[in-house]
């Protein structure tokens, strides 16, 4: 991944929140309280025009910035757990260009940074339930040598598994949970959510 | 989706221009988001400031002003405010006492709140939190995110502020406000959903003959569902759950707080007041204090929340020191 790849992710994933907007907030609306759609397409489109400072000079700075906007500008739990995991995975990419294996890495990074701010493990119907299936898959590919886009398609194809395994859990982490039983049969919004961003990463690297 | 609104966009916005010309005692900085005192706070004073997300109206901004909140940060309906605001927010009031949070516990307040506590000691501002969790319809067990913070939310935020105004440290501020909250309990009950104005249609489907017991104040889901029913049973469910998870024996004295979600009567709030009152008396419980109204609404969903909590004779003096504020005021 290089900065013009990081650049062209960020946007991707700003086109696709926006065009998801409704279905992310109708399953929020199930088991949560109806405003992820809206929090994820107005964190992503502040986070796609702060990139146009020009002062970027690194993956990891461009990654770096698009954390501290989310933070900056989503609130609710998907703000510093989307924030915190793009600044965890920008601070372990300080370079104009990182090789699968390397990224494979600052995935990890991220995945440990939203997992002691959260608190939840797999399982927990969460966005983790996606990420991690993802972050493995993506390791996997790298280190038996993959390109880069290929171990991003790996990925997205392992978080969009994850995120469908999320409709028979029962939910045992955010608002959810305090649905019980009656959160099960529900696909959870913050794995659907991190499904996409897996998505977009492998659409973009496979247009290059 | 019928609304007095211009768009979902720009609700935030436009009904801070309101608060803002409606309330001269308050300075809404529409920029930052953040509400304060226009009298700015007391040297030496430790100040409150609290948020959560728009749509529980006059929670927060409206309980800004002498004996309550320094600050509010108000967040997108029903998001939690961000960082920034509340780390903008500490900056402004901080009397160089410290700043007290008071957040409710919701997974998003949660940790933006934790954000903002961080970055306010870096910025050499002293900070304590108080989180609020008093909903026993949730359990709190290690299975769910814990309870939820409702109607107590007023209390706490009432007697902490009431014992900031007379100048205790900021230890001892958020001590109180932790010991309301322990001694507080609350349950409530939706007898329809709500509509966020970005959602544009009810959070969940209630049948007319249909209620949702053990609602939380974003409308999102309780214990159960069950049939319609009469106040008094309903008063009867909520006052059970409560008094379960806290006994209360003759002779204690409690802060009741009936509060309406937003789309139910005056009318219909006293009635279940009427039930409360009695069903305490029977028990030998004195209600020393009480409010009947909307202090922390869902939008418009109806239902009502029921708050007791058992206070002791400090409370009661800090309860009813004077409050000024648009969504709370009286004299001593």
């Amino acid at each position: 991944m290089d900065i013009d790849l990081a650049r062209a992710w960020v946007q991707a994933i700003a086109a696709v929140m926006a065009g998801e907007r409704d279905r992310l907030t109708q399953l929020d609306s199930a088991i949560g309280d109806a405003d992820h759609g809206v929090n994820m397409q107005r964190g992503f489109a502040a986070a796609a025009a702060a990139l146009d400072d020009d002062g970027l000079k690194t993956v990891g700075a461009v990654l770096v910035k698009v954390g501290s906007t989310l933070i900056s500008s989503v609130g609710g739990a998907s703000g510093p757990l989307y924030g915190s995991t793009f600044r965890a995975i920008g601070k372990a990419l300080d370079t104009p260009q990182a090789d699968p294996v390397l990224f494979a890495a600052a995935l990890a990074a991220g995945l440990q940074s939203v997992q002691k701010l959260g608190a939840a493990t797999p399982g927990d119907k969460t966005m983790i339930d996606a990420y991690a299936p993802a972050l493995a898959a993506f390791q996997e590919e790298a280190d038996a040598g993959a390109e880069f886009a290929a171990a991003a398609r790996a990925a997205a194809r392992a978080a969009e598994e994850g995120m469908r395994a999320t409709a028979p859990m029962q939910a045992r982490k955010g608002r959810a949970s305090y649905l019980g039983p009656r959160s099960i049969g529900h696909q959870d919004p913050g794995a659907t959510s991190t499904a996409l961003v897996f998505r977009a990463l492998a659409d973009t690297a496979a247009r290059r | 989706m019928k609304k007095l609104i211009n768009s979902p966009e720009t609700v935030l916005d436009d009904a801070l221009a309101g608060i803002a010309a409606a309330h001269t005692s308050l300075r809404v900085d529409r920029d930052s988001r953040v509400i304060t005192r226009a009298a700015g706070t007391r040297p030496g004073k430790v100040a409150l400031v609290s948020g959560g997300g728009s749509g529980h109206e006059p929670l927060h901004g409206g309980f800004v002003g002498t004996g309550m909140l320094d600050a509010a940060c108000p967040g997108e309906v029903f998001t939690s405010p961000v960082p920034d605001q509340m780390l903008a927010a500490a900056q402004r009031v901080d009397g160089g006492a410290g700043v007290v949070f008071v957040v409710k516990n919701y997974t998003g307040d949660v940790l933006n709140f934790e954000m903002a506590a961080e970055l306010a000691q870096d910025a050499g501002i002293r900070t304590e939190t108080v989180l609020v969790n008093d909903d026993v319809a949730v359990d709190d067990s290690t299975w769910t995110a814990g309870r939820r913070g409702t109607g107590a939310t007023v209390l706490v935020e009432k007697i902490a502020g009431a014992l900031a105004e007379q100048g205790a440290g900021l230890a001892a501020v958020a001590a109180v406000g932790r010991a309301v909250n322990a001694a507080s309990r609350s349950f409530a009950v939706a007898l329809t959903a709500c509509t966020a104005p970005a959602a544009g249609k009810p959070g969940f489907d209630l049948p007319d003959d249909e209620i949702e017991i053990g609602v939380g104040i974003h409308g999102e889901p309780g214990r159960r569902r069950d049939t319609m029913r009469s106040a008094r049973e309903i008063v009867a469910i909520a006052l059970d759950a409560i008094l379960t998870d806290q006994p209360m024996s003759a002779g204690d004295q409690a802060i009741v707080l009936v509060n309406g979600l937003g789309g139910t009567p005056l009318l219909e709030l006293y009635v279940v007041f009427a039930e409360v009152a009695a069903a305490l008396a029977e028990r030998g419980v004195v209600v020393a204090r009480n409010l009947v109204g909307n202090y922390v609404t869902s939008l418009d969903m109806a239902g009502v929340s029921l708050t007791v909590c058992k206070a002791d004779a400090g409370m009661l003096a800090l309860w009813d020191a004077p409050v000024n504020t648009p969504g709370l005021r009286w004299e001593s």
